[in-house]
């Protein structure tokens, strides 16, 4: 097992008393990414909630061990400063406190804070919404940039990515590509990147801008499929998510 | 003439100085002593005691250094201490001297207020009393606020305040008004009647920060008149704790075009009471006004009022009522109003009350911040109520002030 910084063990997540997730493993090394494929309502959201932290998201059993330290029992904001980030689907509008103050949260009190927000606003293409209470009224890729961006104040070790491309038009999907690129490191050589990212996609898309290293398929709550991404995906745009399921309970017979 | 005026006020007054107001906890004057002794004059307030001095500090008002006022009033218990003006075009003195200086100050004073409106407007009228008087001449903008400080310093006064405030015409007039006590604990009872008169296209900002004790009782009673073109634009800020307060200023648009603006941040402690609004009535064509409240309780109750009245064509009118329950107990009774007396008339409400939403704190949490933290960034952004109209300077000590405060709720 050396080598993981991330190790899901036997994971179960119940939600609101309701069992969702159930024996879930995953191991990733630092620098990696993966990413996750399902079908809607299989649990791909529950997972990285868990993984975050959510109070609402309960552990049930098993473990998750982040950089050689048990998190299981650690609370949301622990996780976050231990270095895990998340980038919200639907994040919350919160009146009063603007764009500005949340990349500020992110940043941690650091010298020079002013400058750097303003280079990250610039660089995500959002320097008119620093002064514009948080989500209120933002767009779908409003809300991705401004997600990104937020992340990349906050530099995460482990990133967890729900749906980068979806609502996303193609202009700003290459945009979002290029800034999950910088997030993940993706340019720079795998021995020298630190940074680790799990990625949920439908379309995979997002394939094109992130090197991700293994793929996923989550089914009713577990994990039914393990292997190469962009071999995972082909399968998928074939034959449908149907046939994943069916090779996935033939493979377990008391399925 | 004006002796036979305040005559006929004084009549009024004694006729209803039994007369309960008509909203709030009805206090017993008879508990407090209303007269004091003349306050030697100072002429230079810097010299002040350095607690007295801090204390105003609190309220806004600045001793030490006078260059970012362009006046200075100040009031202890009934009677003047001290006035100054450093700038050209404005007047600022106690009201009993502009009373002997003016003569036509009679056709002002009890105009926009009813003397007879309860006994706190009688009782102001009928005892010892002082009060400022504040005026811009025409077309003469001030750069930097008049100052005008109301301070309690004896156990149990009733401390009477009757203000005329008056904006000539195309005149731009900023004040800051603070009130405070000396004692943190002694009981005190504030009752103050302000007149604002705003003539055609002259605009004033008025910022009034309370800092009372938990064991005042304040009864504000104000009205304004704005004309044509003019823009009352009012911020008014109660964070620490107050025994029983109960206020409901009046602003009536008597111009086409005249706008109006409320801000008010309201915290109410364990042990405050706190009936606060703010009305508006539109006279004239093309009148308009916002109001925006902002309420915390930390235990303490508040009802928070809001009345808009359109009587004209083409007004419009937006109330925004806020309120924010931390910790467990507390009230908030949000009351917003409209009343439309004609069509073509555009008046709106919004309202809502509630804890802070458990979502909006775990997205803070995601970033780093501890479940605190989160929490004060989230109070620090619902206080934020974001102010045109304000010289900038002047919105960043509002906002200081009231940033000052926010570590007391937390
Ligand atoms: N708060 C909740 N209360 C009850 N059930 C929930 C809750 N959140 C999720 N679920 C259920 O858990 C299951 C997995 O949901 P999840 O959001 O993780 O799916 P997903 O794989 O992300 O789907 P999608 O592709 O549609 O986003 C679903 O059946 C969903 O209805
Ligand atoms: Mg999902």
């Amino acid at each position: 097992m050396g080598g993981f910084a991330l190790s899901i063990e036997q994971l179960g997540v119940a939600v609101e008393g309701r069992q969702i997730l159930r024996g879930i493993n995953l191991q990733m090394k630092l620098g990696e990414t993966h990413v996750l494929f399902g079908p809607n309502g299989s649990g791909k959201t529950t997972l990285l909630m868990a993984i975050m932290g959510f109070p609402r998201y309960q552990i049930t059993e098993g473990k998750i061990i982040f950089k050689g330290t048990d998190i299981t029992r650690l609370s949301l904001d622990e996780r976050a400063r231990l270095g895990i980030g998340m980038s919200f689907q639907r994040p919350p509008v919160v009146r009063g406190v603007k764009t500005r103050d949340m990349v500020a949260a992110c940043l941690k009190e650091q010298d020079g804070e002013e400058q750097r927000i303003n280079e990250l606003a610039e660089r995500v293409n959002m320097a008119d919404f620093l002064d514009r209470d948080i989500n209120y009224g933002f767009s779908g890729g409003e809300i991705k940039r401004s997600e990104l961006m937020q992340l990349l104040a906050q530099k995460p070790e482990l990133t967890l990515i729900d749906e980068p491309e979806s609502g996303v038009d193609l202009v700003n999907i290459s945009l979002i590509g290029e800034l999950l690129n910088s997030l993940l490191e993706k340019d720079c050589p795998l021995v020298d990147r630190t940074c680790m990212g799990l990625v949920i996609t439908h379309t995979g898309h997002i394939l094109d801008y992130v090197n991700a290293r293994t793929g996923y398929v989550m089914c009713d709550g577990v994990i039914g499929c393990e292997g190469d991404p962009h071999e995972i995906l082909a399968t998928i745009r074939e034959k449908g998510y149907e046939e994943c399921i069916q090779c996935f309970l033939r493979r377990t017979p008391s399925g | 003439m004006v002796e036979k005026k305040s005559g006929s006020h004084k009549d009024r007054a004694r006729a209803a100085s039994a007369k309960k107001a008509a909203l709030g906890e009805d206090i017993d004057l008879s508990a407090y002593v209303s007269s004091t002794d003349e306050q030697p004059y100072q002429s230079d307030p810097s010299t002040l005691p350095a607690k007295t001095r801090e204390q105003m500090l609190g309220a806004g008002v600045i001793l030490d250094d006078p260059s970012q006022r362009s006046g200075t009033f100040i009031q202890m218990d009934n009677a003047p201490l001290h006035s100054s003006v450093r700038q050209e075009g404005i007047e600022v003195m106690a009201v009993g001297d502009a009373l002997d200086k003016y003569d036509w100050l009679s056709d002002y004073w009890w105009q926009a207020v009813a003397v007879d409106t309860d006994k706190y407007t009688a009782s102001v009228e009928l005892s010892q009393h002082s009060g400022y008087f504040i005026r811009s001449l025409p077309g003469h903008k001030t750069d930097y606020p008049v100052q005008a400080c109301l301070y309690l310093s004896k156990a149990r006064l009733a401390q009477n305040v009757h203000n005329i405030i008056i904006a000539e015409e195309d005149s731009e007039l900023h004040i800051i008004t603070g009130c405070t006590t000396a004692s943190d604990e002694e009981a005190g009872l504030h009752l103050g009647v302000s007149e604002f008169y705003i003539k055609r296209g002259a605009r004033v900002t008025f910022t009034m920060i309370h800092n009372w004790n938990a064991e005042t009782a304040v009864r504000p009673r104000t009205a304004v008149i704005v004309e044509e073109d003019g823009l009352f634009l009012s911020n008014y800020v109660l964070m620490k704790p107050v025994r029983s307060l109960q206020m409901y200023p009046s602003v009536t648009c008597a111009g086409e075009n005249a706008a109006v603006r409320f801000n008010s941040i309201l915290v109410a402690a364990a042990g405050s009471s706190l009936d606060a609004g703010s009305r508006v009535i539109l006279n004239a064509r093309e009148a308009r006004t916002e109001i925006v409240s902002r309420a915390i309780t930390t235990g303490g109750d508040i009802t928070a009022r809001g009345y808009i009245e359109g009587n004209a064509p083409d007004v419009k009118g937006h109330l925004e009522c806020r309120g924010l329950i931390l910790g467990g107990k507390g009230t908030i009774y949000a009351i917003p109003e409209l009343k439309g007396t004609l069509a073509g008339i555009d008046l709106s409400h919004e309202a809502a009350v509630g804890k802070i939403a458990e979502e909006e704190v775990e997205y803070l949490m995601a970033r780093g911040l501890t479940r605190d933290e989160a929490t004060a960034t989230i109070v620090r952004g619902f206080l934020r109520v974001d102010i045109e109209g304000l010289p900038p300077f002047l919105a960043a000590e509002l906002q200081r002030a009231v940033e000052a405060s926010e570590r007391d709720i937390m």
